[in-house]
């Protein structure tokens, strides 16, 4: 037997001893992924102990070194663990932005110090990141960000106002992008930082989303001190000063790779077959076909189209494993899939009909068909909207001159 | 017949466009939807509507109304689109006004159409059973009983239903639950005690109510159009309804349209506007098409209505399935072309998307009058 063979079978059996029966309830969603960080408090026992299980195991951040909290498993091992995890509908223990972009950008450009601080504490859950991108003047581009970052001697001094930051106002730290350099050309002025949210100056303003919720914020920063450095060879900065950007793409290709593969039609806690749901619903006619011939073709194709994507992700993470990295095809799947999350909740709503439209005496209800309908409208926006990921398909991936 | 507007019926648009500027604007549709008013409408503005004509639209001269018919009706609802205009026009002036004008005997004209007019009474129709638009699914009963009928069932999401003092009611008095014959419409009294009426809120913030009827004695009087033969008429009042609903929607896409070209005409990224990069242009100048498509579906089947209610059907749900498909598109791409902006509360291009969303799907969405007219062509 193969090595991988028997990893699985270990793999296998360690899940099954393991994940407590009331995490294996499908896909996580907003409202019940374990997310960690100082504010946390699970929200069940069993919650608490499948995250503490994993954490011993590395399998909070399997592909990390362990000296970081990880198991440091191969690509080829984590595929083995998710595919695992899936077959008995597992929920991930923990997952957050520290996990799925901060995580991958450390391990490529960090100190050891850096990650030793830094990724232990995100594999541990103790640590909430949000991302610090987004300006009012820099949405998809990016790089003509303008928060001020001075040289200070002993300290760096931020100011200038970031927006969109999902979940800033219950997040500890941020990785933000800043100017350093404002003569020179615009991505080379730009430095990647690491700051305590809880630092003097910052401040948060939430922003109510079209669901009636609001997830994501508005970030001032206010004469914000940031020291150089966190500890030896621990700076502040990632990378190099003035080198944010190379920092800032790697970790846009990992975001978008994290919402790429996200199973979309079914968005978030949809149900495991549109069409059943649909021919539950609204019932079959004589010929056993769904009573409704145009929403069963709208169904079919949207299946169709998801089982394509699905095998397209895994097609492009298995040439990834096997040689160069997913580069901007990342971009496709993002693209892909979100555009395959509205359509699913485009569809639910459409087979819920009247009922799907109905809100709370209060409003939306929160992680309601309707809320998770709006709310989704952002996914073709957030992590690089779709017409910017069509422009790197066509630079990047087709090689079209620009403009 | 030219298929523009006469000059009347432009003088009432740009006297529309004026008063719900300034009296009705998308801030006055925020302020009923944040601060619940239990009618969830302005009552001293339904009243200037009514004072204006607007309450009595389609209603002849005769009984008080402006006799302005259903293009009139279209190019108010349209102006209300683009408003987001929360009043009870809808349900009372086109659905309940249709019913008693094309249907009612002169008594019960004489009784409602300059009530409808004056806008003191409310109407609401009553058909659907279940989440999804079926009007030839009837269950709701009339069973006969002295001289008259005893009415129980259930009916969902009426529109304006749990402020409407008058409900038409579309029940069974024969024939099987999916039988067109033997259904009868009634109009009754909403106040009734044998009517429980529970308000369900919807996303676009308007009125709706589901409700249960329990043992309510009617008399033959009480009948709107003919006994078993109601389902004619059922499909007048919709057809009426589905045109004009194409109207306010499609005034709503147009209104988000121009928010979204305004955009791309000012706000920068990359050194220059986002209207200059052909990604965006290329889907303006395809959905401004489109808009132009349905525009002309939308006015078509309110002149149909005009010149020969009874053969109208097949324009409205022309005009219904394709507002339905341009709306949801123009709302969708406000919100992507927007980009951050556009998912948030305080902008307006979320308003619309929700409206458009219930309007699209209330008396049958695009998949819906496709299947109708496939059906009708005999295919
Ligand atoms: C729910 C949500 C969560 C988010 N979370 C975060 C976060 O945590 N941290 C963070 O930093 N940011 C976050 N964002 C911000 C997100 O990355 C930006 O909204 C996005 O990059 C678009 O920028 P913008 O909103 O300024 O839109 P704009 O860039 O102003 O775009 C407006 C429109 O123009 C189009 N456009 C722009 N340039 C081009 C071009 N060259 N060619 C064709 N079309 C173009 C866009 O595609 C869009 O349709 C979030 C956004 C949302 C909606
Ligand atoms: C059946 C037929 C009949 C014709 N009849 C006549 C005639 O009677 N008289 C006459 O003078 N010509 C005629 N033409 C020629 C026609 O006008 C040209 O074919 C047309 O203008 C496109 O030019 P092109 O073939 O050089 O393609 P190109 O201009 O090279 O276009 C190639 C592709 O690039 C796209 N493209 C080009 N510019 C842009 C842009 N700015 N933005 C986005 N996309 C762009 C095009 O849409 C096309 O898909 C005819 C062509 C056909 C096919």
């Amino acid at each position: 037997m193969s090595d991988l063979e028997n990893f699985r079978i270990e793999v296998r059996a360690w899940l099954q001893e393991n994940c407590p029966e009331e995490m294996r309830d499908g896909d996580i969603t907003a409202e019940n992924q374990c997310w960690g960080g100082r504010q946390w408090e699970f929200q069940s026992e069993a919650q608490k102990i499948w995250f503490e299980r994993a954490l011993a195991k590395g399998y909070t951040v399997p592909t990390w070194p362990k000296e970081y909290g990880g198991a440091g498993l191969s690509a080829d091992q984590a595929k083995i663990l998710d595919e695992e995890r899936q077959a008995i509908n597992a929920r991930k223990p923990l997952s957050n932005f520290g996990i799925s972009m901060l995580g991958p950008a450390l391990l490529a450009f960090g100190t050891h110090e850096q990650k030793a601080q830094h990724l232990t504490a995100i594999a541990r859950g103790e640590i909430r990141w949000c991302q610090g991108y987004s300006e009012p003047g820099a949405g998809s581009d990016l790089a003509s960000l303008k928060t001020k970052c001075e040289d200070k001697g002993d300290h760096w001094l931020i100011n200038g106002q970031k927006v969109w930051t999902s979940n800033a106002d219950i997040s500890d730290w941020i990785f933000c992008l800043v100017r350093t350099d404002f003569d020179a050309p615009k991505h080379k002025g730009i430095t990647f930082i690491l700051i305590d949210m809880a630092s003097e100056g910052i401040s948060v303003k939430p922003i109510v989303l079209i669901s009636g919720h609001s997830p994501f914020c508005e970030t001032f920063f206010d004469n914000v001190k940031v020291p150089k450095s966190y500890g030896e060879n621990n700076a502040s900065v990632v990378g190099e000063v003035n080198r944010g950007w190379d920092v800032a793409k790697n970790l846009l290709v990992h975001e978008r790779g994290m919402l790429g593969t996200m199973s979309p039609l079914r968005g978030t806690s949809g149900p495991e077959s549109l069409g059943k749901h649909a021919a539950e619903k609204i019932g079959l006619d004589a010929t056993g076909r769904l009573d409704d011939p145009a929403l069963r073709q709208s169904i079919a194709q949207a299946e169709l189209d998801d089982w394509a994507y699905n095998l397209t992700v895994e097609r492009l993470t298995d040439e990834a494993n096997a040689g160069s990295g997913l580069g901007a095809k990342s971009s496709m799947l993002k693209y892909a899939a979100s555009e395959l999350t509205k359509r699913g909740t485009e569809l639910l709503m459409e087979i819920e009909g009247t009922t799907g439209a109905t809100i709370g005496e209060d409003g939306i209800e929160y992680g309601s068909l309707a809320n998770n309908w709006l709310y989704h409208r952002a996914y073709s926006i957030l992590g690089g909207t779709t017409e910017v990921q069509f422009n790197i398909i066509s630079k990047r991936v087709l090689g079209l001159p620009s403009e | 017949m030219p298929l523009i507007l006469n000059e009347e019926q432009e003088m009432l648009q740009d006297a529309a466009n004026g008063f719900l500027a300034e009296k009705a604007p998308v801030a006055a549709f925020r302020k009923v939807r944040d601060n619940k008013p239990a009618d969830g409408f302005c009552r001293e503005l339904w009243s200037e509507m009514a004072e204006m004509g607007w309450a009595g639209i389609i209603v002849g001269e005769e009984h008080g109304g402006s006799g302005f018919g259903y293009v009139g009706a279209g190019v108010l609802a349209e102006q209300m689109g683009r408003n987001l205009t929360a009043s009870p026009f809808f349900s009372t002036s086109v659905l309940g006004a249709t019913a008693i004008q094309q249907y009612g005997t002169e008594k019960q004209k004489a009784e409602n159409l300059a009530a409808i007019s004056s806008g003191e009474t409310l109407y609401a129709l009553a058909v659907d059973e279940g989440p999804r638009h079926n009007p030839g699914r009837i269950a709701f009963s009339a069973i006969p009983s002295g001289n008259g009928f005893t009415l129980s069932g259930t009916k969902t999401f009426v529109a304006d239903g749990h402020v409407a003092d008058k409900l038409i009611i579309a029940a069974r008095t024969s024939g099987e639950q999916d039988d067109p014959h033997g259904i009868t419409l009634f109009l009754v009294d909403a106040d009734a005690p044998e009517i429980t009426r529970e308000h369900t809120p919807m996303v676009d913030s308007r009125n709706a109510a589901n409700l249960s009827v329990d043992g309510l004695e009617v008399t033959g009087d009480d009948i709107l159009g003919e006994l078993d033969g109601g389902f004619g008429a059922l499909e007048g009042i919709l057809s009426a309804g589905r045109a004009v609903l194409s109207a306010e929607m499609s005034g709503s896409a147009q209104q988000v349209f121009d928010v979204t070209t305004d955009y791309l005409k000012e706000r920068e990224q990359f050194g220059q506007k986002i209207g200059s990069f052909q990604g965006l242009q290329h889907r303006a100048a395809q959905l401004a098409t489109e808009i132009e498509m349905m525009k002309s579906a939308v006015l078509k089947s309110l002149k149909d209505l005009d010149q020969d209610f009874a053969n109208a059907g097949m324009t409205c749900s022309l005009a219904k399935a394709k507002t339905g498909q341009v709306a949801q598109l123009a709302t969708k791409e406000a919100i992507q072309m927007h980009g951050g902006i556009g998912v948030t509360d305080e902008y307006d291009v979320g308003l619309y998307f929700k409206r458009v969303h219930v309007a699209q799907q209330m008396f049958g969405d695009a998949g819906f009058h496709s299947d109708r007219w496939a059906k009708k062509s005999g295919y």
